[in-house]
């Protein structure tokens, strides 16, 4: 155990693992990158805390962990939009806001609620977690039970070691939301677009899709209209990448997400690009999408605008204004005290 | 006039270069060459390779170069490729066919018209070669199967194999590193970990080894499975050729 203590998890969420940018060098291995789903909100969220944006955070899916700290001194930032109150011991719990960073002390209880505007979110804490990196890399891969937190997602009871005791000083916050783009999601076409028919392709770029719930780290299952093979869905099986979306037998493609294996033997028909990898990442069962393709040097294009986008908000960061949701409750008891306050009762 | 190599879009972050059609040593060696050219030259943006059967998927950083650039940059390698000549590690490894581990062994060699002892014989007979790995990490698909064992994949597959199982599918064979669902018939069982995370490589095999099989009894495999669950069994030692 690290001698800058931990984190006592006390609710793990609904699913909640350390992850960074992914574990890359392996693949010819057969070992899967894993990382960050919405990378974007994971690099940012650590930028607010003042780490290298490649540092292991936690990553929230659909619901959020309790957490205690057992020391005094710990920074932390979610990146993401999720309701999050800190409560001291013995204290009142208040509200405090995402996107902006916030020193816990021993005892100070951080309960973050359900994810809200799509399903992941991030908590980085500033210095990261004291583990050990499993193949260079602090991404969970649970499949295997590999890398992370004991391979695996967060349980009560758990105590994340920390690697540094922050000190009190200002507190940062990001001054912009992220643009995560809106329309189709936009692919380029191939590996083996030579395997569907006319009319599959144009299905593929015409038809609202559904996330359906089999939707997790691995893979986007989606449903609607079918993609019409050329002569079956079988190839050699052979590399994959994040974001290259399988047609199987049934025709409803799959979108591999960063848990993906690193090969398949599925045909696939397109790759989602990379500067829209972040906003599907992001998606919930029940969310519909649809595609449009477009070249490998637009594609590159975006993602140039996109990292620029990423830059511009991590310059931004500023030293945080007081946050007028945590001062709540010392308004209501200084107006209660000056009885400016003529509310009618239950307000 | 032949179509290939044949350079496919994986969108802005890779591409593949195939060399030809189907399972094949020579066009392996041909992936094979490109993905030493490359892991070796390290151009700027490149992230990594995945060898496949019969393709190779490079994987790059649009933020640092751009599939303009880095194709370029693999079409002047392709000119000067030969076939991958610089073998891999062989390896000798230990498989215990006793019952216990071989669910499939007596029904393999009904379907193929020989005995058991036929099949075992056959199985520890060939010298396997690594054409991938893929599917969970550290699975190798290795090709040589003789013809008499070939046959399609289970057609119900199991939901639970036992890491260790030595496999045979078609023209491949195969270790499973993990516990994990499976459609091959089952031969065998090794006691080594084709993934363990304690070790210094994790990952046992990699593409372009070769591999053979020799039989072990059931107290060799349990003497061998005690000293690999306690760390002292050296790997080294199955090398036959470093």
């Amino acid at each position: 155990m690290s001698d800058a203590g931990f984190l006592d998890v006390i609710a793990p969420g609904l699913m909640t693992s350390v992850q960074d940018l992914g574990r890359l060098g392996s693949q010819a291995l057969g070992m899967p990158v894993a990382g960050a789903t919405d990378a974007m909100a994971l690099r940012i969220a650590n930028a607010v805390v003042g780490n290298p944006e490649n540092t292991g955070a936690l990553e929230i899916g659909y619901l959020g962990p309790t957490l205690v700290a057992a020391v005094d001194g710990v920074r932390v930032a979610l990146g993401g939009k999720a309701k999050l109150t800190v409560q001291p011991a013995g204290g009142e719990a208040r509200s405090v806001k995402p996107w902006r960073s916030l020193l816990l002390r021993r005892g100070d209880k951080l309960t973050v609620g359900a994810v809200e505007e799509g399903g992941v979110a991030y908590l980085a804490v500033a210095g990261g977690f004291a583990i050990q990196p499993f193949m260079g890399s602090l991404s969970t891969y649970m499949r295997s039970g590999l890398g992370g937190f004991e391979g695996r997602a967060l349980k009560a009871g758990d105590k994340l070691p920390l690697n540094t005791v922050a000190a009190e000083g200002e507190e940062r916050e990001l001054a912009d939301d992220i643009d995560y783009g809106s329309g189709p999601v936009r692919v380029v076409l191939g590996p083996q677009e030579d395997r569907f028919t006319a009319k599959g392709i144009d299905t593929f770029l015409s038809a609202t899709y559904t996330v359906t719930k089999e939707a997790d780290r691995m893979g986007i299952r989606l449903d609607g209209d079918s993609v019409e093979h050329t002569r079956g869905a079988d190839i050699a099986s052979e590399g994959v990448v994040t974001g290259s979306i399988q047609v199987p037998g049934n025709g409803k493609p799959i979108i591999l997400m960063a848990d993906r294996q690193t090969t398949g033997g599925y045909t696939k028909i397109a790759t989602v690009i990379s500067a829209d990898l972040a906003r599907v990442g992001r998606m919930k069962p029940g969310d519909t999408l649809q595609f449009a393709a477009l070249e490998v040097a637009a594609a590159e294009a975006a993602r140039r605008e996109q990292e620029k986008m990423v830059r511009r908000l991590i310059k931004g960061i500023r030293t945080a204004l007081p946050d007028v949701m945590l001062d709540l409750n010392a308004l209501y008891t200084q107006n209660l005290i000056s009885g400016a306050v003529d509310a009618p009762s239950g307000y | 006039m032949s179509a290939y190599p044949q350079i496919r879009s994986f969108g802005d972050t890779g591409f593949s270069v195939e060399f030809g059609e189907g399972i094949d040593r020579g066009i392996n060696a041909m992936v094979m060459a490109l993905h030493a050219a490359l892991t070796d030259t390290r151009p700027a943006g490149l992230v990594e390779t995945i060898p496949s059967f019969r393709a190779l998927l490079v994987q790059y950083d649009p933020l640092v170069t751009s599939r303009a650039d880095l194709e370029s940059h693999v079409r002047g390698l392709l000119g000067g490729l030969k076939p991958q000549q610089r073998a891999g590690r062989l390896w000798r490894l230990p498989v215990c066919y006793a019952d216990e581990f071989a669910p499939d062994l007596a029904e393999v060699a009904e379907r193929c018209k020989v005995t058991p002892q036929k099949v075992i014989e056959i199985h520890t007979g060939g010298r396997y070669f690594v054409y991938m790995l893929g599917f969970m990490p550290g699975l190798a698909y290795m090709g040589g199967l003789e013809a008499a064992l070939h046959l399609p994949r289970r057609s119900s597959p199991r939901t639970k194999v036992p890491q260790g199982s030595v496999a045979i599918a078609e023209s491949m064979t195969t270790i499973y590193p993990w516990e994990s669902p499976g459609g091959w018939h089952l031969l065998g069982r090794t006691p080594l970990k084709l993934f363990d995370a304690v070790r210094d490589e994790p990952i046992l095999l990699a593409a372009g080894d070769e591999v053979t099989y020799f039989a072990v009894s059931t107290d060799d495999y349990a003497a061998m499975l005690r000293q690999v669950e306690d760390g002292s069994f050296d790997s080294a030692s199955l090398r036959v050729k470093p």
